[in-house]
């Protein structure tokens, strides 16, 4: 139960590791609904574990040589630094990652017990952490080569590549969940390896050590936050991270889980070594960090004009801020629970409590008289100097007061603990239910908003149509008026041809009766030429067409005639003065001597033509 | 997964078919214009019963495509697009359905000397619509070829329109012996058949955005 508490800080470090890099491998797939929510948490959680105890020794190991935490509460305050920085960091909005805040809290607790930091693995653990996302970065760009190569050549149905695409983010997620365990459970487990020691479990064919044990509930742990918090994450944070198509996200997610895998895999490191090449660190890096590379390759192979630059910015702040607001944190807090709960941290600070004990202890089988040691004199420790003054206390009492006074401490701080987790989750939940609801508010609001851009779109392309229509319609009308004036002009040319021609018979014939006849023929024709039904319904036709231009004439020029109008009318279909003459039976001279009285009527000046007036009237 | 293939299988077969119906849908109306002009009545009422099934066919298969694409969230990202192509396409067989109606309904008078611009323009508008086809069907294997398909339907698009310019020019021009009304008629027919390319250029133009979306 003790361990269990003690692992708690690790285990919600786990938690939210899965519950936020979670979202690095499957957010795409599932926010792009090519997979579903259940079967990519079930996935991600298997691999998680598999993962974590299969491969995760190797990263471990080298934050052990960092700085080996030997006791539980030590490791516990350890965890609990890097967990509390990157909850504290993750609301202040700042950049942060689990890897650079559990390196920062071995440093702080490094520093608190005088233990020498190796300078050359923090050199390794740093190159990493920068090394991580350029390669990512690198693999990004030859992988997405390669998909286009593939996606070029081939040709699958549109539908097929879909499956294909779904089967390839399941695959690639799982070996991304896979790599994230194997290297990231150090972040989690790595700091307790040293502090608690399981007995080793039996299966028969399999065998798991402590190490395995502890990385198999760390590994618990994350498939916890995969399955507890990461759906919400995926559908806020994971779209917003990566708007990828999802074969961008196959890409960038195998470009992650090789980077993870190569700084975890030490069967890699030994078959790299064994040619002669220098072994690879295996240290925990930062998901979320070789994901942003893994963009920014692609963005830099597709020229580079969608990076945002600043976000290397923010990288590089995660890299010096979160390992020394870890260490800060931590220093603290080892010095609070080794003084205030007197627990021991391991290093050169043993408790000072065991110290009097286990001296105490020496005194009683050694001598009968107690002499207090020059080091338990400078302690500053009020039970000791207690213990000092009155030597007639049995020791065995005193330590069992002791011990149970250390107990209530211990209890004490176990209710807060489990308390502040308890008001913690609530909060998130809280925080989680309020989100949900903004998200949903903001998602109606969208798909309102969308529907009625869809509907404005629809409508105003409707209206461009129409209003294409029209004018091929008002274009065909128009053509139509002049074909019907043409006709009409060509008619009455004949028939004036016509009345030429029998006034000349006329004026040769010296019979009364047939003159007679020609001059009734005349009649008919000029009755014609007057009334002529075409020129009737052209006039409708005109009018028809033409009744919002009349009707705005009418209005700024009450005062003019039928003729006039209709001679505007005319005019507006750009008829020379002659055709008009014709389609109105009046002479040529007639129609400008209208014209002329139109222009004053409309007081249209002598430089501007008249047509061109009417037609921009 | 396996269920899914299954799905996806039929699908594609489905949308295969769809291409078809329409595909021939256009095909007949063609058909069944020129039956019309030649007076073939039997052959015409054959091609109104064969298009109307077509596009019944067609309907009920698009119907059958957008309710798998949904139901299992087949292609999420690009579904609604390809769904707004299927629209685009039923569009152009419920247009050539229509216009063989209206000539059944109407009975439009066609003058000798129109006859044969009118299958012309029957036939250069249906092969624009027949060009987008293979291009629509190439969409779904290989998208960035869609573009290089689709000149054939531009030509052909631009010849239906001078086509059916020539008609109008010619019925309002040269034909003095028919009525305005009778003119007028003709001229929305040479119109209608003209929109059946119309159609086909912008399910061009779709398909061509729709291409260079899916280029990753």
């Amino acid at each position: 139960m003790i361990i269990l508490f003690f692992l708690s800080s690790g285990l919600f470090l786990g938690w939210s590791l899965g519950a936020n890099d979670a979202a690095n491998i499957y957010g795409t797939a599932v926010g792009t609904r090519m997979l579903r929510f259940k079967t990519a948490a079930i996935v991600a959680s298997i691999f998680v574990i598999l993962g974590a105890v299969i491969q995760g020794a190797g990263a471990s190991h080298t934050l052990g040589k960092l700085g080996s935490v030997s006791t539980l509460a030590g490791a516990f305050t350890v965890a609990l630094s890097a967990a509390l920085t990157v909850y504290w960091m993750t609301r202040m909005r700042l950049p942060v990652s689990t890897s650079q805040a559990i390196v920062g809290a071995i440093i702080g607790w490094n520093f608190y017990t005088d233990n020498p930091t190796d300078l050359g693995i923090l050199t390794k653990i740093v190159s990493t952490w920068i090394s991580g996302p350029i390669l990512g970065g690198i693999f990004a760009i030859l992988l997405f080569m390669l998909v286009k190569r593939i996606i070029k050549k081939t040709s699958v149905h549109l539908l097929f590549k879909d499956i294909i695409i779904r089967y390839g983010l399941l695959v690639v997620g799982a070996f991304g969940a896979y790599s994230l365990g194997a290297n990231n459970i150090a972040n989690v487990m790595g700091v307790f390896t040293s502090a608690v020691n399981l007995p080793t479990i039996d299966l028969g064919i399999i065998q798991f050590d402590s190490t395995q044990q502890l990385f198999f509930v760390g590994g618990v742990a994350i498939a916890i936050g995969i399955i507890t918090y990461s759906k919400h994450v995926m559908e806020t944070v994971g779209n917003t991270l990566m708007p990828l198509t999802p074969e961008a996200a196959i890409v960038v997610v195998l470009s992650q889980a090789l980077v993870l895998f190569i700084f975890s895999s030490q069967g890699l490191s030994n078959a790299i070594q064994s040619i002669g090449l220098p072994a690879i660190p295996l240290v925990p890096v930062s998901s979320s960090q070789i994901v942003i590379g893994s963009i920014i390759g692609i963005g830099i192979y597709k020229g580079g004009k969608e990076i945002k630059y600043n976000i290397l910015g923010s990288i590089s702040l995660g890299w010096i801020a979160t390992p020394m607001v870890a260490g800060v944190m931590a220093f603290f807090m080892l010095f609070f629970v080794n003084n205030v709960f007197q627990q021991d941290v391991g290093g050169n600070r043993t408790l000072v409590l065991d110290n009097v004990i286990e001296q105490k202890n020496n005194n009683v089988s050694n001598s009968s008289t107690y002499d207090i040691s020059d080091s338990l004199m400078h302690s500053k420790s009020a039970l000791a100097d207690t213990l000092a003054s009155s030597p007639n206390v049995s020791v065995t009492e005193e330590s069992d007061s002791i011990v149970s006074s250390n107990s209530i401490l211990l209890l004490l701080a176990i209710a807060v603990l489990i308390t502040a987790i308890i008001i913690l989750i609530y909060r998130l939940q809280q925080k989680n239910k309020s989100a949900e609801y903004t998200l949903k508010q903001a998602k109606a609001l969208e798909n309102r908003y969308k529907l009625k851009i869809e509907q404005l779109e629809k409508s105003i392309e409707g209206k461009m149509q129409n209003h294409v229509d029209l004018g091929k319609e008002l274009k065909f009308r128009q053509s139509e008026m002049v074909t019907m004036a043409i006709s009409i002009i060509h008619k009455n040319e004949f028939l004036d041809n016509l009345k030429k021609e029998v006034v000349k018979i006329k004026s040769g014939v010296k019979d009364n009766e047939t003159r007679t006849h020609l001059n009734k023929l005349s009649l008919m024709i000029t009755q014609d030429l007057s009334i002529d039904r075409d020129r009737e319904k052209f006039q409708m036709h005109i009018n028809e067409q033409n009744s919002s231009f009349i009707h705005r004439m009418d209005e700024s020029f009450p005062s003019m005639t039928e003729n006039e109008k209709r001679l505007a009318s005319l005019l507006r279909l750009n008829l020379s003065s002659k055709e008009i003459a014709s389609i109105l039976n009046i002479s040529p001279k007639s129609v400008e001597m209208n014209r002329y009285r139109l222009r004053k009527k409309l007081k249209v000046e002598a430089k501007v033509n008249l047509t061109d007036f009417i037609r921009n009237f | 997964m396996s269920l899914l293939y299954k799905n996806v299988k039929q699908l594609v077969f489905d949308i295969d078919e769809f291409i078809d119906a329409v595909e021939q849908g256009v095909l007949v109306f063609k058909e069944g214009v020129v039956n019309y002009i030649n007076g073939e009545k039997t052959s015409f009422a054959d091609k109104i019963k064969r298009i109307n099934r077509l596009e019944a066919t067609a309907d009920k298969l698009q119907r059958k495509i957008d309710d798998q694409f949904y139901r299992h969230s087949i292609l999420p990202q690009n579904a609604s697009d390809i769904e707004h192509m299927l629209d685009k396409l039923d569009e152009i067989i419920d247009i050539a359905k229509d216009n063989l109606y209206q000539f059944g309904d109407e009975l439009p008078f066609i003058p000798k000397e129109l006859k044969s611009d009118f299958i012309r323009l029957a036939d250069t508008s249906v092969e624009s619509a027949l060009a987008v086809f293979p291009a629509s069907r190439t969409f779904f294997r290989e998208p960035l070829k869609v573009k290089e398909m689709l000149s054939k339907v531009y030509f052909y698009e631009k010849e239906a329109d001078k086509i059916s310019r020539n008609i109008k020019r010619k019925l309002f021009h040269e034909i003095k012996d028919l009525d305005l009304s009778q003119k007028m008629h003709l001229r929305y027919f040479a119109l209608h058949i003209e929109t059946i390319s119309d159609k086909a250029e912008s399910l061009a133009d779709m398909l061509s955005i729709l291409a260079l979306k899916m280029n990753i």
